[in-house]
């Protein structure tokens, strides 16, 4: 078969991958970054003591292969299936998406959270001082100041965090979720026909495409005020200045 | 008991980093429609002090009351830490380096404040701003960036934003250190005219026309106390202490 017809035969089956991936990579990406703020101002203001169990999963998470992570949790959960029974789990490890998603969570939680940590430790000092002197409380000093120009920094940071975490979803169809590769080995085990493989690449890449450019859109909005100094506004007249 | 037209009173505040006390002891009470311009090598304490009265820096020991709300400090803990915050919002703010949220626009910046802290709705906040933008000439600049803007009128924002809260009084921490020297003219002139209309200002400053000209009151710190103090007139041109004749001599 030339690689057209695979493509007009089994579009169906890599429309519903392409679904899949998505879905699994923005719905990790999404529960991290829910996560990760809070985790990220932990290692920014608690004590050592306090946040060294956050330093220790993070060092995990980064320190070991994500498949690694995932085996633990799709296996190791099948070990402890009569604990999970008791405790009304197993239903939700016994789907592999539910597996595959934890552990993508997990491991973006992780990378978010340290990227984030760099974000706040640049936000200027003197912008937070006047935060507090104005009389904001610590939360809107947060939400006002702190994090609009943590997740500005981090933004680039973020957005290849998650393109990293789209392709690492690829892993997914080790324990049978049918994402774009899952659909992919299934269509090639029927063919054994190599070019559906380059059909998988194709349509990693547009995700991706399409991914930065929207990354890209938002960081331009985000970036408005550092973008303003390059261009003089026309709309402004010379000034009578005030001089003393 | 504190006489009503005392605004802002600071008993016996020290403050210590590690093992050397930058403020030994300083007292300082500001009445309505004060004008204080506190004076002092570098490393005199004064800015630290400064920061020690909307507790930027919290005192080691000493006593804050504005407007009736007292905070005591011992051993480095505030004991009502609840009132911090109501402090802070009685108590503009002008910082050396302008401050200015770089993320949003003047008149965002200047209307951020008055939202926030005070609840206030949108539309009387943003008449109000553009009537303070307006007051330091700056209202045709409103939707512009900070970074869109020369020092000097950067400050003049930073200035309207600590207006648009109403402050009991402003503390201004060298307001004009950080400018190109053809800016200072610019800030001076609206400080002045803020005096002039009778704003409560404690100012850390090294302008000496500034403190000589408009200030009530003029307090000179050396080495973390208070060496000198008095009105502007009889310090300047009758200095009592050596420290203080040595200090005018070198800034003029």
């Amino acid at each position: 078969m030339n690689p057209l017809e695979i493509l007009a035969q089994y579009w169906p089956r890599l429309l519903d991958g392409t679904l899949m991936t998505i879905k699994l990579t923005l719905l990790g990406a999404l529960i991290a970054a829910l996560v990760s703020p809070a985790f990220a101002l932990i290692r920014v203001h608690a004590s050592p003591m306090a946040q060294a169990p956050l330093r220790l999963y993070v060092s995990f998470m980064r320190g070991t292969p994500i498949l690694a992570q995932l085996f633990l949790i799709y296996y190791g959960s099948g070990q402890f299936r009569p604990l999970l029974q008791d405790w009304g789990l197993w239903t939700f490890f016994r789907d592999p998406f539910n597996c595959a998603l934890l552990a993508f969570a997990l491991n973006s939680t992780a990378y978010q959270t340290e990227i984030l940590r760099g974000g706040i430790l640049g936000v200027a000092r003197g912008e937070i001082e006047a935060a507090k002197a104005i009389g904001m409380s610590r939360f809107t000093a947060l939400r006002r100041v702190v994090f609009p120009h943590a997740y500005r920094i981090a933004w680039p940071a973020l957005g290849n965090e998650v393109i990293l975490l789209m392709k690492a979803s690829a892993l997914a169809s080790v324990v049978t979720v049918f994402d774009v590769m899952g659909r992919t080995r299934q269509v090639f085990s029927k063919t054994f026909d190599f070019s559906v493989y380059l059909w998988a690449a194709l349509i990693y890449l547009c995700i991706t495409a399409v991914f930065v450019l929207l990354w890209r859109q938002a960081e331009r909005r985000l970036s408005r005020h550092i973008g303003a100094r390059h261009q003089a506004p026309a709309t402004v007249q010379p000034l009578k200045e005030t001089r003393a | 008991m504190t006489p009503p037209d005392i605004i802002l009173k600071a008993e016996d505040i020290h403050k210590s980093f590690g093992s050397v006390e930058v403020l030994k002891g300083i007292s300082l009470a500001a009445r309505n429609h004060d004008v204080i311009s506190i004076l002092g090598s570098s490393g005199s304490g004064k800015s630290t002090f400064l920061r020690c009265l909307n507790f930027l820096e919290t005192p080691t020991s000493g006593k804050v009351t504005v407007h009736g709300e007292e905070i005591l400090v011992k051993n480095g803990k505030p004991q009502n830490a609840r009132h911090i915050e109501a402090i802070r919002a009685r108590l503009g703010m002008v910082f050396q380096q302008f401050n200015l949220w770089t993320h949003r626009t003047v008149l965002e910046n200047v209307m951020e404040g008055p939202i926030q802290v005070k609840g206030e709705p949108k539309a009387e906040a943003r008449s109000k701003a553009e009537a303070f933008l307006k007051r330091v000439g700056l209202e045709e600049r409103m939707h512009m960036y900070p970074s869109q803007l020369s020092g000097g009128q950067q400050q003049r924002v930073a200035i309207a934003r600590a207006l648009a809260m109403e402050p009991d009084a402003i503390l201004f921490d060298e307001p004009t250190s950080a400018l190109d020297p053809e800016l200072v003219g610019e800030v001076l002139k609206v400080m002045q005219d803020l005096a002039a209309e009778g704003r409560t200002m404690i100012v850390v400053t090294h302008e000496m026309g500034f403190a000589r000209e408009v200030s009530s009151e003029v307090v000179f710190l050396h080495e973390g106390r208070i060496a000198e103090q008095g009105p502007p007139g009889e310090m300047f041109t009758n200095p009592k202490t050596e420290e203080f004749r040595r200090f005018i001599a070198k800034a003029m």
